[in-house]
C-alpha cells in the first residue's frame, strides 16, 4: 500500500557518546480484529507486529507489537553514539510485507 | 409485644445488611486479585518466579481521555554495559482483551533504558511493566489509569 509511509527523525550531526533520541511513526491502520466497520463486519486483524532498528548492519533494538498498540505506531527509543554510520529501520506486517527506511547520521 | 417483633425483625434485617456488606466489600477485592490476568502473564514469563517491585521511571497519565492513544514513557536506571544490561521490557495491560502490549528487545549499544509508545487502553485498569536483564532478574512496576473513552473497539 502506497499509503504506508514510516518517517523516522534521527540528528544528523552528533558526538561521540552523545546519547540521541530516535523518533519513528509508520502511518498504519492497526486492525485489532476486535473493530466493526459500518456493515457490523468484524475487520480481520491487521496490524505491524514487528519494528527493528539496526546500526551498521548490527541491530541495536527490537520490538514486539500487539493488537494494543496505537493506530499509526510511534516509537522513540535512545541510542548511544559511536560512530558514523547509517540507521536501518524495518516494519513488519501481518501480510509479511516489510517497510523500509534508512538514516545517515555523521558524528562532527 | 408489637414492639418486640418490630425489634426482631429489624434485627434480622441488620444482619442480613452487614452480611451483605461485607459480602460486597470483600468478594470483589479477591476476585480482582485472581483474575488479573496481567499477573498472570508475569508469572507466566518470569516462570514463577515473580519480579521485585522497584522503582522505575514509568510514566502514563492518570486520567486518559481517550483510550485508543494513551503514550507511555519508561526509563530503567541500567549501566547498560555488556554484563549488566536490561535485556528485554514488557508491558502489560490488565483490562484489555489480550494482557500482552509490548515486548521491547534492549541491547548495550543503546546507552540507555529507555523508550516511549502509544498504547491502546480499553477501560480503566493497571498497566504494568517487567522488565528482565541479562542475569535473567526480574523488575516490575505498575501504574493505574483512568480511561474516559475505551479503546480497542470492544
Amino acid at each position: 500500500m502506497s499509503s504506508i509511509k514510516p518517517r523516522v527523525k534521527v540528528p544528523k550531526e552528533v558526538s561521540i557518546d552523545e546519547i540521541i533520541e530516535i523518533k519513528t511513526l509508520i502511518r498504519h491502520p492497526m486492525h485489532s480484529g476486535r473493530m466493526k466497520d459500518n456493515n457490523g463486519q468484524i475487520i480481520p486483524r491487521q496490524i505491524i507486529n514487528s519494528f527493528s532498528a539496526k546500526f551498521n548492519g548490527k541491530e541495536v533494538f527490537q520490538m514486539d507489537l500487539e493488537p494494543s498498540i496505537s493506530t499509526n505506531p510511534f516509537i522513540v527509543f535512545q541510542y548511544k553514539v559511536k560512530e558514523s554510520g547509517k540507521f536501518d529501520f524495518e516494519w513488519i506486517d501481518d501480510n509479511g510485507e516489510k517497510y523500509y527506511i534508512s538514516k545517515e547520521m555523521t558524528v562532527s | 409485644m408489637k414492639l418486640k417483633k418490630l425489634r426482631k425483625i429489624s434485627r434480622r434485617n441488620a444482619l442480613l445488611l452487614i452480611a451483605g456488606f461485607t459480602g460486597t466489600a470483600i468478594f470483589p477485592s479477591i476476585s480482582f486479585a485472581q483474575s488479573s490476568q496481567a499477573l498472570d502473564r508475569i508469572n507466566e514469563i518470569t516462570k514463577g518466579l515473580g519480579a521485585t517491585e522497584s522503582d522505575i521511571y514509568f510514566d502514563l497519565p492518570e486520567i486518559a481521555e481517550n483510550g485508543n492513544q494513551v503514550k507511555v514513557t519508561f526509563e530503567i536506571d541500567s549501566p547498560m554495559t555488556e554484563s549488566d544490561h536490561i535485556k528485554t521490557v514488557y508491558i502489560l495491560a490488565d483490562g484489555n482483551p489480550s494482557p500482552n502490549v509490548a515486548k521491547f528487545s534492549f541491547t548495550p549499544e543503546m546507552g540507555s533504558c529507555s523508550a516511549a509508545t502509544r498504547i491502546r487502553l480499553s477501560k480503566t485498569q493497571n498497566v504494568y511493566l517487567l522488565a528482565e536483564n541479562n542475569n535473567g532478574q526480574f523488575l516490575m512496576t505498575n501504574a493505574k489509569v483512568k480511561v474516559t473513552i475505551g479503546g480497542c473497539g470492544g
